[in-house]
């Protein structure tokens, strides 16, 4: 398999703040390739190092085997950049932005409206109104049509389902699926951890260092420890509790269910049990769970800070 | 080539789509000139004077007559005595007391000087300057006269020599603020709107696409700046015709060359216009460059109100570096004197000079990536 993108031991400094240290990875053909992170974790560094718009201070990045340094310029058509926080134009109409982007790439709405249809099909009905006017999810919806219009070869979203509501996150993701299907290479980041379980491969990203690159599954098949799922009506207590018990590893509300994690490796639920009967919490419900990729990317960051 | 329109004509709606700015841009000479040319005025009318007269003779009561009579003047008050000048200058009204001296009519024929002393309240300097200097004019065309009857060569009548006032005999202030009023615009529109424009599409995140699109840097900035050129030309014809045909300000150079000259430091203004938001981040930060760095010397420093000569000499340096201060020669030139490119050139050239300058420190800082 081809590879698209080939980072390889980049660092980037702005000033004192080291943004990007010492990283690389490969984003194969055809993938759906996730960076995960908090903000401020150098996840936009990365992608305007990947689309030329920055240079690293050291290492190399090549984008289809040209150089982001001396090849730019071969690079940049074949990209579609959706750059975080981006907010197309508010003054122009829905189907003057993709005109204007067609237009900008050389090509027209009507030549490769097959590529965009999925998605504009869903906003045509909205053509006529201003950029500015749209929901927050059909904006999205708006700039990945405007990023797809001219056929790129590698699709680079920064934090594209930032401030969208559930619902449209899932239709985005759905329609980043199919663009997969079609071929496209996606590089994709976002700071919700719950997304990564949608991606070939997840890059977690933390102060500019990448803590682990591996198939979502394997990421939470290498979290080891025993899980504990706990409950109560007393929420807040029962998390005030937990954080101060001494056999407490780890703890993060999860729905109903607090996941828990014991320094000693194996529970001990009974003595768990009695210390929460003495805190004061009625009705403990405490049963195994299986860990998801938020549990394996908490442990995975929180081992990171440590270090 | 298609790339490059696609992106002048999404320009051009975004302009025409922002109404409340075009109303601005379009309105705001009008309400400028008609500012300049009815409210703020230099020339005087109708200013209260007093004569103290020690002699009241024949001359001294024509020459009274004649300041009463024109349109500047209004002779409001009769002094006995030097003592009362102070009191009346205290009042505020009077704003400058004519003395006669004694035996006036008598030592002008003898001697043939006889002396006027003229006395202004210099609480506001220039008006005190502008009635000394009419007060002066119509007594030397009185003095003028008196030479004319009498076919005898009688001396100025103790004040300075003669001065003749030309190209703006009336001293019409609205003669010259046009030239400077343009400059203002030109660079309001030019310099202002561009650098906001740029600096707009870099906040709105735009400005990264806009660099990985095959745009040239070059695409971007000719594309920003060929709508505000339009509005620019627009609005310099606007003026020009308010000029001439409500406020009757002559024009007496060519057309043709004017439009040239305007169009050079229309270039100018759009090259700071771009310099500015190359260095800028934000639409905040281009504003307040452009507005502290470039509206308010032209306002101040290019001779627009206060005339370069009077400036210290560190001011009057800094004045040349004032694109605005060499075009309102150009401008004043062209329209009062009709000068030609001969008279002009020199200013023409640094104009030109500051103007490519600008161009390629601009395209130099415009980068093709972020950093």
């Amino acid at each position: 398999m081809k590879t698209i993108v080939h980072i390889s031991s980049v660092s980037k400094n702005f000033g004192k703040v080291e943004a990007l240290k010492n990283i690389s990875f490969e984003v194969k053909e055809g993938e759906l390739f996730g960076l995960i992170g908090p903000d401020g974790a150098g996840k936009t560094t990365l992608f305007r190092i990947i689309n030329t718009l920055l240079l690293p201070d050291e290492g190399t990045a090549t984008v289809l085997d040209h150089d982001v340094e001396k090849d730019y310029k071969t690079i940049r058509p074949l990209l579609g950049y959706m750059p975080g926080h981006f907010s197309l134009y508010q003054d122009l109409t829905v189907e003057e932005n993709l005109q204007f982007f067609a237009s900008v790439f050389g090509t027209t709405l009507e030549e490769n409206y097959e590529l965009v249809a999925p998605i504009y099909s869903q906003l045509e009905p909205f053509k006529n109104r201003l950029a500015g006017a749209l929901s927050g999810g059909m904006k999205q919806k708006l700039a990945l049509s405007c990023a797809l219009i001219h056929k790129p070869e590698l699709l680079l979203l920064d934090e594209p389902t930032t401030g969208v509501d559930a619902v449209s996150r899932k239709e985005f993701w759905d329609m980043l699926q199919s663009l997969k299907k079609e071929g496209i290479t996606i590089v994709v980041s976002t700071p919700y951890m719950d997304e990564a379980n949608l991606c070939d491969r997840v890059a977690l990203i933390q102060e500019g260092e990448i803590m682990q690159i591996d198939e979502p599954q394997r990421i939470v098949n290498s979290f080891e420890k025993p899980l504990l799922g706990v409950k109560s009506p007393q929420t807040y207590k029962l998390l005030r509790a937990l954080q101060q018990y001494k056999w407490t590893d780890s703890i993060h509300p999860f729905g109903e269910y607090m996941h828990y994690t014991d320094k000693r490796g194996k529970p001990n639920l009974v003595s768990l049990k009695t210390y929460l009967f003495d805190q004061g919490i009625s009705d403990v419900q405490i049963k195994p769970v299986q860990p998801n990729i938020e549990d394996a990317f908490m442990a995975l960051m929180h081992n990171g800070l440590e270090e | 080539m298609n790339t490059f329109k696609g992106f002048v004509i999404k320009e051009f709606k975004q302009i025409y789509r922002d109404k409340r700015t075009l109303l601005v841009l379009f309105g705001m000479p009008v309400i400028m000139m008609v500012l300049f040319g009815f409210a703020i005025r230099n020339e005087i009318s109708d200013a209260q004077i007093g004569v103290l007269d020690f002699s009241r003779d024949d001359v001294t009561q024509t020459l009274t007559h004649k300041l009463q009579a024109s349109k500047s003047f209004t002779v409001n008050a009769w002094l006995e005595s030097y003592e009362e000048v102070e009191d009346l200058f205290r009042q505020g009204n009077i704003k400058e007391i004519v003395v006669f001296e004694q035996n006036f009519a008598e030592k002008l024929e003898r001697e043939g000087v006889a002396d006027i002393q003229v006395i202004t309240d210099a609480t506001d300097p220039n008006l005190a300057k502008l009635v000394q200097a009419y007060t002066g004019s119509i007594v030397r065309d009185y003095v003028a006269d008196l030479n004319a009857e009498n076919g005898i060569e009688i001396q100025q009548a103790g004040l300075q020599p003669e001065v003749r006032m030309m190209y703006n005999p009336e001293l019409r202030s609205v003669n010259l603020f046009v030239p400077g009023l343009i400059a203002i615009i030109l660079m309001l529109i030019s310099a202002l709107m561009t650098s906001i424009s740029i600096t707009r599409e870099k906040e709105m995140g735009n400005m990264e696409i806009l660099l990985v699109s095959p745009l040239k840097p070059y695409h971007i900035i000719i594309g920003k700046v060929l709508p505000y050129m339009v509005l620019s030309i627009v609005n310099v014809l606007t003026i020009l015709l308010l000029a001439r045909f409500v406020f009757e300000v002559p024009f007496r150079g060519s057309n043709l060359f004017f439009f040239l000259e305007a169009g050079l430091f229309i270039m100018t203004a759009l090259a700071l216009g771009v310099f500015i938001s190359s260095a800028a981040n934000n639409q905040q930060t281009a504003m307040m460059v452009s507005l502290a760095g470039l509206l308010l010397p032209t306002v101040l420093l290019s001779g627009f109100i206060f005339p370069v000569s009077s400036m210290p000499e560190v001011l009057q340096w800094v004045s040349h570096f004032i694109p605005a201060k060499w075009f309102l020669v150009i401008v004043r030139g062209i329209m009062l004197k009709g000068s030609d490119l001969m008279l002009v050139w020199k200013e023409t050239l640094i104009l030109g000079v500051m103007t490519a300058g600008f161009i390629g420190l601009s395209l130099k800082k415009f980068n093709v990536r972020l950093q």
